[in-house]
C-alpha cells in the first residue's frame, strides 16, 4: 500500500468523503459492522468525556486539560488494530488510546487535578505515562522496539507525537534509531495544524510531515487522520509491516484540533471562524455517523440515550477522582529510588518532627 | 591474583554481568567493534555478539533515550557516553524522564539503567573533554552518582550498580584508567554504593577527595607526613548519596576539613561537604573548612590546563595552612 500514496507527491490516502460515502473501496478496511459501530461509540465516549473535562476545568475542578475534540479517530484507529501486548507510547492528546488499552476517566482527570497516580494507568498494560517534553517520548519507543528483538517478542509499539514535536531534534534521532535498529515502532504524528498557536507552515518547509521518512528509509504515508477506516487501514499496513521484521513506518495523521491547545489558550488569537468551520466539515465522528446512516447499520437516534449514560459514568469517575486522598508525604519521598538513601528518610523524618510540632502549637 | 588497570577491571566487571545476565547490554559510540574510545567494551562484542554489545547510531540523547525504553521492557542497558562533556544533548532524557520514571509511574516502571561516563582533566585534550560536573548531577533528584578511584573499586562498584534498580551514573577518571595498576580478584564481588572508605587514618587534619584527585591528594598526604602533619584521608566513592557519616565522624576527630574536587568550586562538591561539617561537627571545627577546587572557570586547553588542575602541591599547601590556622 505505502508504494500507492507517494509523500513526495504530496498523495493522500482518504477512504470516505465528507458526507459519508465511501470513495475508495479498495482501501476499506475489514471491519464488521459491530466494530464500526463499536468504534463510533467509543469515539463518542472520548468526546462526551472530553467536553466534560473542560467544564469541569472551568469550574474550577481541574488546573489544566488539554482537549482531544476533533483528533478522535487516530486513537480509535490504533485500537482497533493494536494487540493485548502490544506497546503505546503517548504524547498528552490521545485519551482515546489511553482508555483503550486500560486507563480510565478517573486516572485521566486525577492526573490533571494533581495526582501523580493518574499517570501511573495503574491497570493498563504496556502503556507509557503521559509525556510533557515534547518529541521526547519518542526514543523511548525505539528502545522498546530495540528490546522487542532483542526478546523476540513480536509486539508493536505505538508512538504518537504531534507536528509541532516533529520539529525536534528527538523526533529525528529516534525514527532513526528505530531504523537502524529495524525496530517494530509505527510512529503516528498528529497533524492538528497547530503547536499552541504556531501553525505548521512555521515548523516545517517539508510539503508534508510524511516525507520526512524518505530520509531514515522507512515508508511513510500521509493519511486523512479523521476518517476512521483510512486511519485503520494505514494503522493495519504499518502495524503488519512493522510486525513482520520490516521495521518502523511514519504515518501523518491529518487532522484538526477543534478545541484549544489547554484549557489555558485560546485559539480566537491566531487562527479564523472560517477556517475552523472549514474543517469542521472534515469531522471524524460527523463523517462516521454519516457513513452509518447511509449504510443503516445503527439507529443514530439512540444517541442521547447513550450520551446519557456516558455522561453518568463519566461524572462518577470524576467523583471518584475529587475524592482521592491527596498525596501522603510519604509518597513523595518513596518512589524517589527503589533503594532510598538514608539521608532523603532523614529529610522525611525532620520534615515530620516539623509537622508534629506544628500540630502540639494547636 | 590478576593485576588490573581501571580499564581492565571495567571490562571484567561487564563481562562478569553480561555472562551472567542475559538482560545485561552495552552500546554507545564506538562501543561495539573498536571496544570504545578508550577500549573499556573491548572483546564484549567477540564475547556476547552484535546484539549485546554495539555502536549505537552517533547521537547522545537518543542513547539515553532509548535506553529508558530498553528499562521499561525488562532489559539492563549499561550506556557509554563517550566524554563527560557530551552529555549536554542527553541532559533532557536525563532529568526530564529517566530520573523521574520510577517517581512518575509509582514505581510502576524502573530505571535499571548505568550509564558510565568517563570525566576530568589532565589528559591533553581538547574542548570539552575534561570537565568534572559530578556537583550538577548530584544535583538532579532521582540520580545516584559513584566515581571509583581505583581499579579495584570500579569493578566491585560497576557490579553493584548494574545490580541496582536505581538509574546509577558511574563516572570513570579517565585520567588514572591505565595509570594505577592493583591486584583485582577475577571472580565477582560486590562494593555497596553510597559508601565512602578511609585510605589513611589521621588526627590533624580530614581531606575528602574522590576519582583521580584521589592519586594527588596521596601525594600531599605524604608530603604533610614528611612535614609532621598525621591527615586522615577519604575516598568520597559517591557524591550522591553522599556518606555524611563517614565525613562528620572524621571531623569530629580532626576539627579540620579540606575538600579536593576537579569542578568549579562554587556550589561545588565542598560547597556540600562544608554543610555537612556545619551542621553535624560545627563544634569540633578548629580551622574553616577549606575548598581546593577548580576555579569558576572553563577548563583551558592543553596549554594552560596545568594553572587548572589540581596538584599535590596546591593540597599540601592548604593542609599546611588549615593546620597552622
Amino acid at each position: 500500500m505505502f508504494n500507492e500514496f507517494d509523500p513526495a507527491k504530496d498523495q493522500i490516502l482518504r477512504v470516505i468523503d465528507n458526507s459519508g460515502n465511501v470513495i475508495n473501496k479498495k482501501y476499506k478496511p475489514d471491519l464488521s459492522t459491530d466494530e464500526i459501530i463499536n468504534a463510533y461509540k467509543h469515539m463518542l465516549f472520548v468526546r462526551t468525556a472530553d467536553f466534560m473535562a473542560v467544564s469541569y476545568q472551568r469550574q474550577g475542578r481541574m488546573f489544566t486539560y488539554p482537549p482531544n475534540y476533533g483528533q478522535e479517530a487516530i486513537a480509535e484507529a490504533m485500537s482497533l488494530v493494536w494487540e493485548e501486548n502490544d506497546w503505546l507510547v503517548p504524547a498528552f492528546r490521545e485519551l482515546g488510546a489511553w482508555l483503550a488499552k486500560g486507563a480510565t476517566m478517573k486516572d485521566v482527570f486525577m492526573y490533571f487535578m494533581g495526582h501523580e497516580e493518574g499517570t501511573v494507568f495503574r491497570n493498563a498494560k504496556n502503556l507509557l505515562p503521559i509525556s510533557v517534553p515534547i518529541g521526547s517520548q519518542l526514543l523511548h519507543a525505539a528502545g522498546i522496539g530495540y528490546s522487542i528483538n532483542y526478546k523476540q517478542t513480536g509486539q508493536v509499539v505505538y508512538a504518537i507525537i504531534g507536528d509541532g514535536g516533529t520539529s525536534t531534534g528527538d523526533f529525528h534521532e529516534a525514527l532513526n534509531f528505530a531504523a537502524v535498529w529495524n525496530a517494530p515502532v509505527v510512529f503516528i504524528i498528529q497533524n492538528n495544524q497547530f503547536a499552541i498557536s504556531v501553525p505548521l507552515k512555521n515548523q516545517t518547509k517539508s510539503v508534508n510531515l510524511a516525507v520526512k521518512s524518505y530520509a531514515y528509509g522507512i515508508p511513510g504515508v500521509k493519511v486523512d487522520g479523521n476518517d476512521l477506516f483510512a486511519m485503520t487501514k494505514a494503522v493495519k499496513e504499518a502495524s503488519a509491516h512493522a510486525r513482520s521484521g520490516k521495521g518502523p513506518v511514519l504515518i501523518e495523521a491529518l487532522t484538526y484540533r477543534k478545541g484549544a491547545h489547554t484549557t489555558s489558550d485560546d485559539p480566537t488569537k491566531y487562527r479564523t471562524k472560517e477556517e475552523e468551520e472549514e474543517w469542521d466539515q472534515t469531522d471524524p465522528l460527523k463523517r462516521l455517523k454519516l457513513y452509518i446512516e447511509n449504510n443503516k447499520i445503527w439507529d443514530t437516534s439512540e444517541e442521547e440515550k447513550l450520551i446519557a449514560e456516558f455522561k453518568k459514568e463519566i461524572d462518577r469517575q470524576f467523583t471518584e477522582a475529587e475524592n482521592f486522598p491527596a498525596t501522603s508525604l510519604e509518597d513523595v519521598f518513596k518512589y524517589m529510588y527503589v533503594d532510598m538513601p538514608d539521608d532523603l528518610k532523614q529529610q522525611m523524618t525532620e520534615y515530620e518532627k516539623f509537622l508534629s510540632w506544628k500540630e502540639a502549637r494547636k | 591474583m590478576k593485576v588490573m588497570n581501571m580499564v581492565q577491571s571495567i571490562n571484567n566487571a561487564l563481562e562478569i554481568k553480561m555472562s551472567e545476565d542475559q538482560d545485561v547490554l552495552t552500546y554507545g559510540e564506538d562501543v561495539g567493534v573498536e571496544g570504545g574510545v578508550f577500549r573499556v567494551t573491548e572483546g564484549l562484542q567477540q564475547k556476547f555478539g552484535a546484539r549485546r554489545c554495539f555502536d549505537s547510531p552517533l547521537a547522545e540523547s537518543a542513547i539515553l533515550g532509548t535506553a529508558i525504553g530498553m528499562c521499561v521492557s525488562g532489559l539492563r542497558p549499561v550506556i557509554e557516553i563517550q566524554f563527560c562533556g557530551f552529555m549536554y544533548p542527553a541532559m533532557n532524557q536525563l532529568i526530564s524522564h529517566a530520573t523521574r520514571f520510577h517517581n512518575r509511574t509509582r514505581g510502576k516502571y524502573r530505571m535499571p539503567m548505568v550509564i558510565r561516563l568517563p570525566y576530568g582533566g589532565g589528559i591533553n585534550a581538547l574542548e570539552l573533554h575534561s570537565e568534572s560536573m559530578e556537583a550538577m548531577y548530584g544535583h538532579i533528584p532521582g540520580l545516584k552518582v559513584v566515581i571509583p578511584s581505583t581499579p579495584y573499586d570500579a569493578k566491585g562498584m560497576l557490579i553493584s550498580a548494574i545490580e541496582s534498580d536505581d538509574l546509577i551514573l558511574f563516572m570513570e577518571p579517565k585520567r588514572i584508567y591505565r595509570a594505577i595498576k592493583q591486584e583485582v580478584p577475577e571472580e565477582k564481588f560486590n562494593i555497596p554504593l553510597g559508601k565512602a572508605k578511609i585510605l589513611n587514618e589521621g588526627n590533624d587534619v580530614t581531606v575528602i577527595a574522590f576519582g583521580a584527585m584521589i592519586r594527588e591528594a596521596q601525594k600531599a598526604v605524604a608530603m604533610a607526613k614528611q612535614a609532621g602533619i598525621s591527615v586522615e584521608l577519604i575516598d568520597l566513592r559517591s557524591v550522591y548519596p553522599i556518606d555524611k557519616e563517614t565525613i562528620a565522624k572524621s571531623v569530629k576527630k580532626t576539627g579540620r576539613i579540606i575538600t579536593v574536587a576537579e569542578g568549579p568550586v562554587s556550589f561545588g562538591i565542598g560547597a556540600e561537604i562544608t554543610a555537612i561539617v556545619n551542621e553535624y561537627a560545627f563544634l569540633s571545627l578548629e580551622a574553616p573548612p577549606k575548598r581546593v577546587q577548580g576555579f569558576d572557570v572553563i577548563v583551558p586547553l592543553p596549554k594552560g590546563e596545568h594553572h587548572y588542575m589540581i596538584s599535590p602541591e596546591k593540597i599540601f599547601y592548604e593542609i599546611e595552612r588549615t593546620v597552622k590556622f
